[in-house]
């Protein structure tokens, strides 16, 4: 048997931090979605348009009962969609054991699909149980170069790439996204790179390349932090194009390759 | 009276024009719907057979668009006929271009001339008039002036000093009562089925019906209504002759079908300048004509497209003189050629046709338009194929409004219309008398108050102590709000009757009545503005604590809010259920009062775009809203103060009782494209889910507007290059160019559902 957190395993009512939810999601997985933001986040991004979801200690605090509550008036919507829900942030996954319970008596009580949109920045073990119980993850890779991934982020991406991998070992279905930063994530060979990666992992249903915005400039604003990226215009239409074939000619190249290795493992 | 066989006119049965047509009690009697139902054919496809434009269409199109644009170059009136005060007859027959012309017919003898139509009132056409840079001849004044009394002038005879003190302030505005009411829906497809002789052989059997030895005042008034109404008939077939028609008999041919409809159509806009002349649900009554044309190989879908083309051309340029100040409160000219779409039978079957995609197809042939105004009767059985379709078109145009059929059939049947935005009747069967609408925010300040309006600081209700002490109870605010109520819904109802007992003296649509049977059900709709502002401040004052502050004649003037409190909006049962009784008790309180011709109270939640002009005359109120900030419109939630997203929005929405506002209740849904999915195929699946969604709960009306804050922000700047940028606004679409400033930043500041 897994075990469950030890904070929370002998609680049966486990609480979440949250910090806002919207009844009308239709960005963040397929259908109309509830869309559930966590409070608290273990990165910095220097793009974030959540700053005000950082802050581990803000939020409020609701029980999975309550949170079904707000869920249940909508669900209409969402089957009728092919919506479900979908938990984000913050980082979802700093809150599993919540999220996981969640996303159990949403399926046990509204048979709703779940979708968990994460950084991967989390223990694979620590979120076992959570996978079990989403049907879908959103997988954002903010940057494919550790070095990079920590300036933009403040961590390392070393448990982000283990938990893609580890994903594709167990077959979960994955939206791979990645935000296109202009002169921070747009460079030919990081693209090209990331593609490459991506190329290994046999469980990304699509990839969504988002456009960096700045919508969340004003919160940072008020939050009185200094903004990183002042003066980063969003990419054009272009930009964006240019960068999804760049990624996809390393998602070539891999499976180029691999395929030839295969075929050369075959002849020899 | 039903028309028996024997009333048909012997020697010359309409065989010809009916033939193929499934046989029924529509032959024998004055029954649309019943041929409807035996001869629709409901279509379960795509909208893979549409066809482009003809070349044709395309011409007129563009002679239309540079009248449009010369239109706008001079201010916005072209050319006005002065001197000719409008009639079913009074005018030449005019044209666009008379080679390329399908359907002919203009109000007057040439295309954006607008003529003036003094019944109504005198003084407002020559407001217009000098407004526009036009000088009405004096002697024009004159007759309508001394000699020929107007509708405006007899409602003002009559009227009390409180009424003229209540529209004074604001507390009852937007009355028709110096121009034509309007949302009369004339049937106006009788002619195309009938022909007129058909049609006044059966007026004059009902004015022969009404002889009696007792001649009351109301068979008096019904005589002389129905000889009236004879004489506009034959009026009609005048005008038709002098465009080389002979609407005497029934239409023969799809064509004859459509220009039939529209010619009756336009006698009753030459006659009448309602303040919404909606054309009822005429694009499946027509489909019977373009199959059976189809399948006799007179037609091909080309033509039968070009046809609608042409008609809805027409319907696109009706106009009427109005004041600027008409405009500021109703927005961009418009005109509410309403035309339902779709719906089900109530024996289950879809009313659904080609014809039903030919006219949203428009929407390409022709470019995005709000005229005229296309509203999607919506059922979530209705064909999949046609709910996708109006997806797309809603997502690319913004050119649709939805109502809940499913909600408005067990009252209406079948076969009723919507006049306006959101005003359903049964179609030639029953009408309204227009009551625009009273300000519930404004007499939440009056209970407050002593009956002193805050703005112009005189006395308008009753008097009464204004409301001591330094936190308002929510006890006695609500009870002085109920007795405020109670004095406006009587003081509202009889100033109704006075405005309809003069329109039908003075200003009687005598063609439109034509087009009804002899005995119709009459609604008084009564409407409310500032139903969320008035929620949300009786919520505050429950929920939070409110301090007024207080002029030094002791009037609030402005609110202190301490604490948080539920907002509308959020589906939050605390507030939501003050919504819900508001609307109740107003509703009981009209009810209470006798209405001008037996007709039933109804209650509309309604602003159209007058929430500006009535924000702006309201002070600050104990919600948090600013003194002279715009209401939501209609029945939506105040602008930010949603929080949960959309669906909570639609949510607190839906809870609204039908049968308290049978009249509407109209909530205007505004989402940025791209917020509606990342893909083309999903944004219309959500579309189709969100309105199946909402319908299912009750909900009555949806006014969807897909669109880019940027567009927006880059059309008050340049509306040139935005000529038919439509979005829609609470029950009906306007050209946002069109718009006033204060309108087109009302319009930003909206709630704009999702993320980017």
């Amino acid at each position: 048997m897994r075990r469950i957190d030890a904070n929370n395993s002998s609680d049966s009512r486990p609480i979440g931090r949250i910090h806002s939810l919207d009844t009308f999601g239709t960005v963040d997985g397929p259908g109309i979605r509830f869309v559930l933001f966590m409070q608290g986040c273990p990165l910095r991004c220097a793009y974030c348009h959540n700053p005000d979801t950082w802050d581990c200690g803000g939020g409020r605090q609701l029980t999975v009962d309550e949170v079904l509550a707000e869920i249940e008036p909508y669900i209409d919507y969402y089957r009728r969609s092919g919506g479900g829900l979908t938990v984000t942030g913050g980082e979802p996954a700093l809150q599993a054991p919540f999220v996981a319970a969640l996303f159990q008596e949403v399926k046990r009580r509204f048979d709703l699909p779940t979708a968990l949109d994460t950084s991967g920045f989390c223990e694979f073990k620590h979120v076992e149980r959570l996978l079990d119980v989403s049907d879908l993850v959103l997988l954002d890779i903010k940057h494919f170069h550790r070095e990079q991934h920590k300036a933009l982020t403040t961590q390392s991406n070393d448990r982000v790439l283990a938990m893609a991998e580890q994903l594709s070992r167990i077959g979960k279905p994955v939206w791979l996204r990645h935000v296109l930063v202009p002169g921070v994530t747009d460079g030919a060979e990081h693209l090209t790179a990331l593609g490459r990666f991506i190329g290994g992992l046999r469980n990304v249903e699509k990839l969504e390349l988002l456009p960096y915005h700045r919508m969340g400039v004003y919160k940072w604003n008020s939050l009185g932090i200094p903004y990183p990226l002042e003066g980063v215009q969003p990419p054009s239409d272009q930009d964006v194009a240019r960068a999804r074939q760049l990624i996809e000619l390393g998602i070539e190249q891999t499976r180029s390759s691999t395929l030839m290795n295969s075929k050369g493992s075959l002849t020899s | 009276m039903a028309v028996t066989e024997k009333h048909l006119p012997s020697g010359k049965t309409p065989d010809d024009a009916w033939r193929g047509f499934a046989p029924g009690s529509w032959m024998t009697e004055i029954n649309v719907r019943d041929f409807i139902l035996r001869n629709a054919a409901t279509y379960t496809g795509d909208d893979s057979f549409l066809e482009s434009p003809t070349e044709a269409t395309t011409q007129l199109w563009s002679i239309v668009q540079d009248l449009s644009r010369k239109e706008r170059i001079r201010g916005g009136v072209l050319d006005v006929d002065t001197h000719t005060p409008s009639t079913i007859t009074s005018h030449a027959p005019g044209y666009l271009d008379k080679c390329l012309e399908q359907i002919v017919g203009l109000q007057t003898d040439a295309p954006f001339r607008r003529s003036v139509q003094p019944f109504g009132g005198i003084k407002m056409v020559q407001d217009a008039c000098e407004a526009y840079g036009f000088t009405i001849p004096e002697e024009i004044v004159q007759l309508f002036t001394s000699i020929r009394k107007t509708h405006n002038q007899g409602v003002f005879d009559a009227y009390t000093s409180e009424m003229r003190t209540a529209r004074k302030a604001g507390i009852i505005t937007g009355l028709p009562d110096a121009y034509g009411r309007g949302r009369i829906i004339g049937d106006y497809r009788r002619v195309a089925l009938y022909g007129v002789d058909q049609l006044i052989a059966q007026k004059k059997r009902e004015l022969l019906a009404r002889e009696s030895s007792q001649l009351t005042e109301d068979l008096i008034r019904s005589r002389e209504e129905l000889s009236e109404q004879i004489r506009a008939l034959a009026e009609l077939k005048t005008m038709a002759e002098s465009y080389g028609c002979n609407i005497s008999e029934p239409a023969r041919t799809a064509r004859e079908a459509v220009q039939w409809l529209y010619f009756a159509y336009l006698g009753a806009i030459k006659e009448q300048n309602g303040a919404a002349m909606s054309i009822g649900r005429i694009s499946t009554f027509l489909d019977i004509y373009f199959e059976r044309d189809l399948q006799e190989g007179r037609l091909t879908e080309k033509q039968a497209q070009e046809l609608m083309d042409h008609l809805v051309m027409k319907l696109r340029i009706v106009k009427f003189l109005r004041t600027p100040d008409y405009n500021e409160l109703f927005s961009g000219d418009p005109t509410w050629v309403t035309e339902s779409i779709g719906g089900m039978s109530e024996d289950g079957r879809a009313l659904v046709t080609k014809n039903s995609f030919r006219i949203l197809h428009t929407l390409y042939t022709l470019g995005p338009a709000p005229e005229p105004n296309l509203t999607v009767l919506w059922s979530d059985k209705l064909p999949d194929g046609f709910k996708r379709y109006c997806a797309k078109v809603s997502i690319e145009t913004s050119s649709i409004q939805y109502e809940n059929d499913d909600l408005m059939r067990p009252h209406y049947g079948d076969d009723y219309g919507i006049a306006c935005c959101v005003s359903a009747m049964r179609i030639g069967k029953q009408m309204q008398f227009f009551g625009a609408r009273a300000n519930l925010a404004k007499t939440l300040l009056y209970a407050i108050n002593g009956g002193i309006d805050e703005k112009l600081g005189i006395q308008v209700a009753p008097k009464t102590e204004p409301i001591k002490g330094d936190v308002l109870d929510y006890e006695e605010v609500l009870e002085r709000f109920d007795a405020t109520m109670e004095w406006l819904a009587g003081l509202y109802m009889n100033t109704l009757n006075v405005i309809h007992y003069m329109h039908d003296k003075y200003c009687y649509e005598r063609l439109e009545f034509a087009l009804h049977d002899a005995e119709i059900v009459r609604t008084m709709a009564c409407g409310i503005a500032g139903l969320s502002v008035a929620a949300d401040s009786l919520s505050a004052i429950r929920y939070a604590k409110v301090k007024p502050i207080r002029n030094d004649k002791g009037i609030s003037v402005d609110f202190e809010i301490e604490g948080e409190y539920p907002q509308y909006g959020n589906n939050d049962d605390r507030v939501d259920r003050i919504a819900v009784q508001l609307v109740k008790k107003f509703m009981n309180k009209l009810r209470k009062h006798q209405a001008y011709r037996n007709a039933i109270p109804t209650l509309s939640v309604l602003t159209i775009t007058s929430n500006v002009v009535y924000g702006k005359k309201t002070g600050s109120t104990p919600d948090g809203r600013q003194a002279g900030e715009p209401f939501a419109p209609g029945a939506n939630p105040m602008h930010g103060r949603d929080r949960k997203g959309a669906l909570a929005s639609l949510a607190s929405v839906a809870k609204l009782p039908y049968d308290d506002a049978l009249d509407g209740i109209s909530n205007t849904f505004s989402i940025v494209g791209k917020a509606l999915g990342r893909e083309a195929e999903q944004r219309g699946t959500n579309l189709t889910a969100l309105l199946d969604g909402y319908m299912t709960q009750g909900a009555h009306h949806l006014n969807v507007n897909v669109f880019d804050r940027e567009h927006l922000l880059d059309a008050m700047e340049h509306p040139e290059n935005y000529p038919q940028l439509t979005i829609r606004v609470s029950g009906y679409a306007v050209n946002f160019i069109k718009l006033t400033r204060e309108q087109q930043l009302e319009v930003l500041n909206r709630t704009f559902h999702g993320a980017m």
